[in-house]
């Protein structure tokens, strides 16, 4: 336990008492997680927008392919995921972006807690706001591919992993990009070889839910990587954030 | 234990000085194995049983695949020294590395791409060891991208290093996860080789262009080295002393 | 000089890029003392209040507090610390209550109360529950000092406090740091002009 600067006394400042009690780690995490989610719920309009990114992306295959359901639904697993991806992508390049220019990620690094673990609490947000949605209304879409009802909870189940898997590897994509003008480019450039292995799996995983067969290897190869990201991840993403601030 | 050496190790004109010396031993002997392998996997080694003559693009093929790999590792292992430790050369040595290995990957996919032709029939198969090289390609330019687009050196130097230290993570999953793709849908796969007897006429010269490479890999390091060193010691007192003298 | 509440800088060299530039820093500041750390442009000011704080890494020398290393425990050191800087860090969609809330509560854990009676010192009372957005600079930089009151830090550093404040707020600034330094504090503060504080507490150091 690391002793309070006992040498401040309450000054002339009504009511407030200068030596308030510390915020455990936890506590400030909390905080960051409510503030990003209110910030985020200040920006309604914004909040559709990967999900309508999703679905338009989504419809363009069966424009650009053929509308027969049946061929549809062979390809439904391939286009899912990259639909998915892109989406995703597009949304990651403003997880620590705005908090960059005010100056907020600067106090994070300086606030005497674990910058990991505050990264950790907004890239959740990130992911509740972006990655469960997408997870969520993919089965629709799948749906829309031809793909049988049977299959839906399958198809929640892998874009679950891989979204939140999606999150964190793009989470250290941009925060090595921070200080790349216009780096959105770049970031996709940085993390879709690394999402490669969600991919494979994930889209695997997704196909043999469409074929009515069990996806349980897939899904575990998925869940394996994913539990990997969120334990590697948020510690390269700090060092990558300490590093954009130096 | 006196620790000079490696802090000598770490100046700047100390390291372009010893490169400068060392750069003729790797250049010609990776010369002469570069020569010598070819002349063995084109001329001395026997055609194979199944592909005929057509599979001798292996012999660079493959040296320069494993080359790929071994120099990614290189780069991120340096990279992460850097970064650990602070010290400014060993993100010379990560930077020199880069477009080396890029090279490496560039040469394997096109040579794999070759080889595949008379094969296949078709520049282009999704096979496992090609399409690893691809994302191993794609990782390098990223690498070298990224420390393009950040201005200040010493901020690209440790950014990309963080870079380097995940991919060099992710390099055996994303080769797992391609080898299990491929494998499910039994795509042709017509660059392995029946591995557990490999006569050792055909062994020699692959391991002799592997070492070739290695050598070259080493010469052309110092090299680039020595540029990255320039390039960044420009300003330094040592540097203008050495030209004006 | 107590030695258990001092910080201290010894040969300081930072370069950016191929700059050096700061080049040998020394100080030291003691409890109740305020460090005005001058200079033009790009002299370094900036840089000397990011690397105190830890932000920044020194290729040679030492930041020290009571004592110890700086980067030997971080944590331990920024608990004790609180930064303004060119920023406010301030979010544009939030109210300014709502700010001073967030941000104080990653530190402490703090009442609406210790909020409002805060808003209240720096003058900010009437628009602190406007959003952000449409406040002007100067009211955005009176509730980024009201972060720096709501820290219970000992060592408060700034990186020009006075800027986009006018002569009130510029005042307000002076008897913030002359009460914090009144009861224990330490202060570091990179200026253009000097703070409008009693000057027999003041160390300046000049950058050039």
């Amino acid at each position: 336990m690391k002793p309070l600067p006992l040498t401040a006394e309450p000054s002339g400042v009504d009511g407030v008492c200068l030596t308030p009690r510390r915020a455990s780690s936890w506590q400030a995490a909390t905080r960051v997680f409510l503030r990003d989610l209110k910030l985020a719920f200040r920006k309604r309009g914004q909040l559709i927008q990967p999900i309508a990114f999703f679905i338009i992306v989504t419809a363009m295959f069966p424009l650009a392919f053929t509308p027969e359901l049946t061929r549809l639904r062979e390809v439904a697993p391939g286009v899912l995921w990259v639909s998915a991806l892109l989406a995703s992508l597009l949304a990651l390049e403003f997880l620590f972006r705005d908090d960059r220019e005010d100056g907020t990620l600067e106090q994070y690094a300086l606030s005497g807690h674990s910058l990991t673990g505050l990264l950790f609490a907004k890239t959740c947000v990130h992911w509740l706001l972006t990655g469960l949605p997408l997870a969520l209304v993919a089965p629709l879409m799948g749906g829309a591919l031809g793909v049988p009802i049977e299959a839906m909870p399958g198809i929640l189940a892998a874009l679950l992993l891989g979204t939140v898997s999606l999150s964190v590897i793009g989470a250290i994509g941009a925060a090595l990009t921070l200080g790349v003008k216009r780096g959105g480019v770049l970031l996709s450039l940085l993390t879709l070889p690394l999402a490669v292995p969600v991919m494979i799996f994930g889209a695997r995983a997704t196909e043999l839910a469409i074929r009515g067969v069990d996806a349980a290897a897939p899904l575990y190869l998925l869940g394996a990587i994913t539990v990997l990201g969120l334990t590697l991840g948020p510690i390269a993403a700090a060092a990558a954030v300490r590093i954009s601030l130096e | 234990m006196d620790w000079k050496w490696f802090h000598r190790l770490a100046s700047p004109p100390y390291i372009y000085g010893l490169a400068g010396r060392l750069i003729p031993w790797f250049a010609w002997p990776a010369a002469v194995s570069m020569v010598v392998a070819l002349y063995l996997g084109l001329f001395v080694a026997p055609p194979d049983r199944i592909q005929g003559e057509g599979f001798r693009i292996l012999y660079v093929h493959a040296p320069s695949a494993w080359m790929s790999v071994m120099v990614y590792t290189i780069m991120a292992l340096s990279a992460a020294i850097g970064l650990i430790w602070r010290i400014k050369i060993a993100h010379a040595v990560a930077a020199s590395c880069a477009p080396i290995g890029a090279s490496f990957t560039a040469v394997a996919l096109i040579t794999g791409m070759l080889w595949g032709k008379p094969m296949w029939g078709t520049y282009w198969e999704w096979d496992p060891r090609l399409t690893s090289e691809l994302v191993l390609f794609f990782l390098y330019l990223g690498y070298m991208a990224l420390r393009s687009g950040i201005e200040d050196l010493a901020q690209a130097d440790r950014a990309s290093a963080v870079l380097a230290i995940v991919g060099v993570v992710n390099v055996p999953i994303i080769h797992f996860s391609v080898e299990w793709w491929n494998s499910l849908h039994q795509a042709p796969s017509v660059m392995k080789f029946g591995k557990p007897t490999m006569a050792w006429s055909m062994l020699e010269p692959l391991l002799l262009m592997l070492l070739g490479f290695t050598l070259y890999f080493a010469a052309v390091l110092l090299i680039r080295l020595r540029g990255e060193v320039l390039r960044r010691e420009r300003a330094a007192t040592w540097l203008r002393q050495a030209l004006e003298g | 000089m107590s030695l258990g509440s001092a910080l201290t800088v010894e040969r300081l060299h930072v370069w950016r890029g191929s700059a050096h530039v700061l080049r040998g820093v020394n100080f030291a500041v003691d409890t109740g003392q305020l460090l005005e750390v001058r200079g033009a442009n790009g002299a370094g000011k900036t840089t000397l209040i990011r690397t105190v704080c830890g932000l920044v890494h020194a290729e040679e020398g030492r930041v020290s507090w009571r004592g110890r290393e700086v980067h030997a425990d971080l944590a331990a050191f920024h608990a004790e610390m609180a930064y303004v800087g060119h920023d406010g860090a301030l979010k544009a969609d939030l109210t300014g209550e709502e700010n001073l809330a967030y941000a104080a509560g990653l530190r402490s854990v703090i009442t609406r109360r210790e909020v409002v009676a805060a808003v209240e010192r720096v003058g900010a009372g009437a628009y602190a529950g406007r959003m952000v957005r449409t406040l002007s600079a100067g009211q955005r930089r009176r509730l980024a000092l009201a972060t720096i009151l709501l820290s219970g830090a000992v060592l408060w550093l700034f990186d020009e406090p006075t800027t986009n404040l006018d002569n009130r707020g510029q005042a307000l600034v002076g008897s913030l740091i002359a009460e914090h330094l009144a009861s224990g504090g330490m202060v570091v503060a990179a200026v253009h002009q000097s703070l409008m504080v009693a000057r027999d507490n003041v160390i300046e150091l000049d950058l050039g």
